[in-house]
């Protein structure tokens, strides 16, 4: 966090100073280690092991929030009797179908709502309710996964052999300290400091907070490493309480923005699941299969947000008769996330490309594929503050170096223009705590560059210019669209106009005009316009309440008056979890929210989130959903049965629990399963995408160590913002890899000299920094060498500094459920000297590859076969189930 | 430790306003660099990288001189008794500090140079006046921290030759801001304020250290007794000065001149007395 969050991490450095221990679990030892009170270093792309571990350490020592646990939890919910773990299924959840690399996830689910029998047996709840995937996971940020019914049944004394609680118990049961020392590297007294750390500083009285960046999420298995975090969290009551949380640091200003209005392409505001053809005809059908009126909770007024956003695009041409123009959305017909666009690309069948701040030449993964395949566009438009890499690749490219490409061949159409930073435009940032600050425009852009939004405005006026007399049916959606920022006298668009827009407005009745004050009051019936419903209210009153600057002493602890956060301005989400299930504080120190019995509602230091006068002891009728359907002690009000979710009964395509598999690439077999790595990975065969072999596959000796990527304080990602400043430039001003000693050693590397990185995609050249920073770790006796690779740097002739991209060692393997790149942890050999020029770098990887056996079917079967006799995994599970 | 003096006052400031400075309190510093770069921004300082590693950590800066006036070290320190086993980071520390001109009370640059180039300020900082400096150089030898310089660079180039140094933003504290660098760094780690004032806060960081079983913290450069009169850039260090690139025990390199001249001129005096005595005796 210090490292890449510099300013950030003042707070962490204040609360230190008031004597909160700061622990940092890292591959690497950064500048966050250094003034920490304890670094834990472990290998990378094994912390669902440290995780499950520290789990299992709460479980066995009952260390866990019962109260919390039972009351805000699904641990007391009955789990269907044909759900298999992956213990009993070597590695895999039940439902799993190899040949489609899939699970259908219905075994998963809750004990249906019909076993009314089963009361029988003690149960005090006498409903169930199943699940069923609605959404993709990737498509809730802002919610849970929809049941079809929030009615659930429970065994509130977590004995119950198939309770969330019993069969989570089991789950972890073999992640033992000894497992975390095995896989991790971690020594079993560093790994006990922390548990102790983490349980001690949790319960009635204090809270712990999880902190974490794409450190976390860049696997193969990144959604449930946060999965991991979140199951300590709900198991130690640290969810919806001050202090508690777990923080997910952004790699850029906004990019919680960027989900929350989504740069994505799945996604519509506010969470809204972009529509799919086939599966979504027509509004109802869209509505009925993103929730359904009978879960509980909020998510289920979708409608009105879904309708509200159609009337703030299409504004009046949108009415009940037409479906709001629903079908005006275009519609998804299959994977068109950016690594599928980029195996599209170099397939023809992708035309153009609009890269915006974004250099994917450099820093995309497998840096290589993304330049062979933006070579085959026909037009490409770079909007960036230099000329970056991905708009001069065709010029100066590693690929003209080797051959693969050459300039004349090369008939991509390249506009670069030039962008406003920004402090030379206004508009928010939304950052990790949901917080939108506004920022104002400091000084004029240079020359010609512009705003993003100066660009899409005027983009999308002269389209709709060129339209205006078109009677093509395809065009309606661009000519029906409400296009009419006020620009000021040099052309630039009102930000503060598109925030009033996104806030949205009352369109008919009393209020007719009106900005909305908060997401309650948008409608399903066309009577509101809004454009994001999270960040409805952030305008309300004709206020820009990102832009509010209170100092912290002029008001309340819980700053409410500083910036806005969604929704609400609500600062900690599901805080009703602040107080116990009676309405009373945990404890006084951790108060936040609470039940004024005299008053009939809510109150508190922040704004509750919760229904304000919805009593602790309200119980709702059996088959009301809705919100309605929330007891007065169901704090998460956005989930379908208002529980936390320890075990995901829907909602996540790779299992209800996390479960270690080994990263796509790895030396190590995996300790815990005949599964090596995640089965349902998303893996591309591609011979621009050759995958490393890893065990129990032959040929994996050859890439014997681990890498991982990241960042240095001196520079911003790609380095197009900071590759271009002198200043910045020289602070670090060459490629560098990090080893330890004993590794320079093992492969007679010199601190400063050069050294050659090798994958299956390419071989890179860095300078050596031998340091101990860098530690080997012992696995039981096995010693795994790791390398440290900033990612920074690019090959091209416009930057200050230059060199080889460490992306380009990468390949692309992606998480299922989000589709994120597996960059934080992969295999690679690692050899003295600088690496061939030209043609013979090609040479020289393919030897490599031919020595591994690699063709593009290596790594990438996503269902590890039956063990062979001499598989040590096979003997580690063997001797566990007899133990 | 003895009376502070006050060094805008002994150089004839009337009523000036309170002495200021900085202190730096490195346990707390994380390495980030942008007290360089911000440094450099505000003043207008040329890029002085060579555009490659030194290969000291992540310090590609290496020292401060006429184009860095503020460098932040990074020291990568295992305790000898611990050769580190595999796995657990054992005693080993990364330290990083941003150093900077110590606007010594008794200033060698200041004393030494002929043109007046160099002055104490009513802040009683000492900057260098670049108008007036000739670029002899005397001032480069005297200090005794080797902070500095004279820039070398293109013939033409700003100020180019001319002795150059930290100039607690001289430009700022007249308009009441802080220092360009004090008010870029994120952590505190750099403070600035009124010396007397921001003794004390040190003197109670380190006794919250020492609380904290941190035996190792020491002050640097808060002493008014020292070889220099005390700074007015004071550090919070967590090691010896030396692991720090910095002199142990500074002494203003003038200290000596008055004895030095006193005893040239008695040597003189008793040369001249024997040469008149030599006189009176030989007409005698």
């Amino acid at each position: 966090m210090a490292e890449c969050h510099p300013v950030g991490f003042q707070w962490v450095m204040e609360a230190k100073a008031r004597g909160a221990k700061v622990i940092h679990v890292d591959p690497r030892f950064t500048r966050t280690s250094a003034v920490v009170d304890t670094h834990v270093p472990l290998r990378a792309g094994t912390d669902i092991v440290f995780l499950g571990g520290i789990v299992n350490h709460i479980l066995e020592d009952e260390r866990y929030f019962r109260e919390y646990v039972v009351a805000y939890t699904n641990a007391a919910t009955i789990l269907r009797e044909d759900f298999d773990d992956v213990d009993d299924l070597d590695g895999v959840f039940s439902g799993y179908d190899p040949t489609t690399g899939t699970y259908d996830s219905s075994t998963w689910a809750y004990e249906e709502v019909e076993h009314r029998s089963d009361t029988a047996d003690g149960l005090t709840a006498p409903d169930g309710g199943e699940g069923a995937g609605r959404s993709a996971p990737h498509e809730m940020g802002g919610h849970g996964a929809a049941l079809d019914n929030g009615r659930v049944r429970r065994d509130e004394t977590l004995q119950h052999p198939r309770s969330v609680f019993q069969v989570l118990k089991r789950h972890y049961a073999r992640y033992t300290a000894k497992m975390v020392e095995d896989v991790c590297g971690v020594p079993p007294d560093l790994f006990s400091e922390v548990c102790e750390a983490v349980t001690d500083n949790s319960g009635r009285e204090r809270t712990t907070c999880w902190v974490y960046s794409v450190g976390w999420t860049q696997h193969s298995v990144g959604v449930q490493y946060i999965r991991g975090a979140a199951i300590i969290q709900l198991l130690l009551g640290n969810i919806g309480r001050p202090g508690g949380g777990i923080l997910a640091l952004r790699g850029h200003a906004s990019i919680q923005g960027s989900t929350d209005i989504p740069t994505l392409f799945d996604l519509l505001p506010g969470y809204l699941p972009m529509p799919k053809v086939d599966e979504h005809e027509g509004l109802q059908g869209y509505l009925e299969t993103i929730s359904t009126p009978q879960q509980k909770g909020f998510w289920s007024s979708a409608d009105a947000y879904t309708v509200s956003l159609l009337k703030a695009w299409w504004g009046d041409a949108a009415t009940p008769d037409n479906d709001f123009c629903f079908d005006h959305l275009p519609k998804l017909s299959g994977d068109h996330g950016t690594y599928q666009t980029v195996i599209d690309m170099l397939a023809d069948k992708v035309e153009g490309y609009l890269l915006l701040g974004q250099n994917p030449a450099v820093g995309s993964a497998d840096a290589k594929l993304q330049r062979l395949a933006m070579a085959h566009l026909k037009w490409l438009v770079v909007r960036d503050l230099n000329l970056i890499e991905s708009a001069t690749f065709w010029k100066d490219g590693p690929e003209i170096a080797t051959g693969e490409l050459s300039t004349e061949d090369i008939a991509t159409e390249v506009f670069f223009l030039p962008a406003a930073s920004h402090v030379e435009k206004e508009g928010t940032f939304t950052q990790t705590q949901r917080l939108l600050q506004w920022h104002h425009k400091a000084v004029e852009p240079p020359g010609d560059s512009h705003s993003d939004l100066h660009f899409f405005f005027h983009l999308g006026r002269k389209i709709k210019e060129r339209l205006a007399g078109s009677t093509e049916r395809r065009d309606r959606p661009l000519r029906d669209l409400v296009w009419d920022y006020p620009t000021d006298a040099s052309g630039e668009p009102s930000a503060e106009a598109v925030l009033r827009e996104i806030n949205g407005r009352h369109l008919t009745g009393e209020k007719a005009g009106q900005l909305l004050d908060s997401s309650l009051e948008m409608r399903a019936d066309g009577s509101t316009a809004g454009g994001c419903w999270i960040y409805s209210g952030v305008y309300a009153n004709g206020i820009n309440r990102a832009a509010r600057r209170t100092p912290g002493q002029e008001q309340s602890w819980i700053a409410p008056d500083w910036g806005w956060a969604w929704p609400a301005n609500r600062r900690i989400l599901y805080n009703r979890a602040s107080a116990d299930p009676a309405g009373k504080p945990w404890s006084e120190r951790k108060a936040l929210v609470w039940w004024d019995e005299a008053a009939g509602r809510w109150t508190g230091h922040d704004v509750p989130d919760f229904e304000i006068t919805k009593a602790p002891s309200h119980r709702p009728g059996e088959e009301v959903g809705g919100p309605d359907g929330l007891a007065g002690d169901d704090p998460f009000i956005m989930q379908a049965d208002g529980k936390g979710w320890l075990y995901a009964p829907t909602g996540l395509v790779d299992g209800p629990m996390p479960a270690h598999y080994e990263p796509h690439e790895s030396p190590v077999r995996n300790r815990l399963y005949r599964q090596q790595a995640n089965p349902t990975r998303r893996v591309f065969r591609h011979e621009a995408n050759y995958s490393n072999p890893s065990p129990p596959e032959s040929g994996a000796d050859v890439f014997p160590y681990v890498f991982t990527t990241y960042r240095l304080t001196e520079h911003h990602t790609a380095g197009g913002m900071s590759r271009w400043s002198g200043y910045l430039a020289a602070l670090q001003p060459e490629f560098f890899c990090e080893v330890s000693p004993a590794l320079a050693r093992e492969r007679n590397l010199e601190h400063l000299g050069w050294a050659t990185i090798v994958s299956a995609r390419s071989a890179i050249e860095a300078r050596v920094l031998v340091t101990e920073r860098v530690v080997p770790l012992d696995l039981g006796g096995r010693i795994v060498h790791q390398i440290g690779l900033p990612y920074h740097w690019g090959v091209g002739g416009d930057a200050i500094v230059s060199g080889d991209s460490a992306n380009d060692l990468l390949g692309v393997t992606l998480d299922p459920n989000v589709g994120i790149q597996e960059s934080k942890a992969a295999s690679c050999d690692i050899r003295r000297g600088r690496r061939p020029t030209g043609p013979a770098l090609l040479a020289f990887v393919e030897g490599y590859r031919g020595r591994a056996g690699i063709t593009t079917a290596t790594g990438n079967l996503q269902r590890t076969p039956q063990a062979a006799p001499d598989d040590p995994a096979t003997d580690i599970t063997e001797a566990e189930r007899g133990a | 430790m003895s009376e502070a003096v006050d060094p805008a006052r002994a150089a004839g400031w009337i009523d000036p306003p309170p002495r200021k400075g900085f202190f730096t309190d490195t346990s707390i510093c994380i390495g980030c660099k942008a007290c360089e770069v911000a440094c450099k921004e505000w003043n207008g300082v040329p890029e002085d990288g060579l555009l490659s590693m030194l290969g000291s950590s992540y310090d590609n800066t290496g020292a401060l001189g006429a184009s860095t006036w503020r460098h932040v070290a990074f020291v990568e320190q295992r305790s000898p008794t611990d050769p580190g086993e595999t796995g657990r980071p054992g005693d080993f520390r990364w330290l990083m500090s941003s150093d900077v001109c110590k606007h010594c009370t008794y200033a060698a640059c200041l004393d030494v140079c002929p043109t007046g180039s160099l002055f104490r300020t009513e802040f009683g900082t000492v900057v260098v006046q670049d108008d007036v400096c000739n670029g002899c150089g005397y001032c480069v030898p005297a200090c005794p921290f080797g902070v500095i310089d004279r820039r070398i660079g293109e013939q033409g180039a700003r100020n180019v030759g001319i002795a150059q140094k930290c100039t607690l933003c001289y430009d700022r504290l007249g308009a009441g801001s802080a220092p360009a660098c004090a008010q870029a760094c994120p952590t505190q780690s750099i403070q600035f304020g009124d010396v007397d004032e921001l003794r004390e806060r040190a003197a109670g960081r380190l006794a919250a250290l020492h609380d904290a079983g941190m035996a190792e913290a020491r002050l640097y450069g808060e002493d008014p007794g020292d070889g220099i009169g005390g700074a007015g850039a004071m550090f919070l260090l967590l090691d010896d000065p030396e692991v720090y690139g910095l002199p142990p025990d500074p002494v203003v390199s003038t200290r000596d001149l008055p004895v030095m001249w006193r005893r040239a001129g008695l040597a003189a005096l008793t040369l001249l007395a024997g040469a008149a005595a030599a006189f009176v005796g030989g007409s005698s």
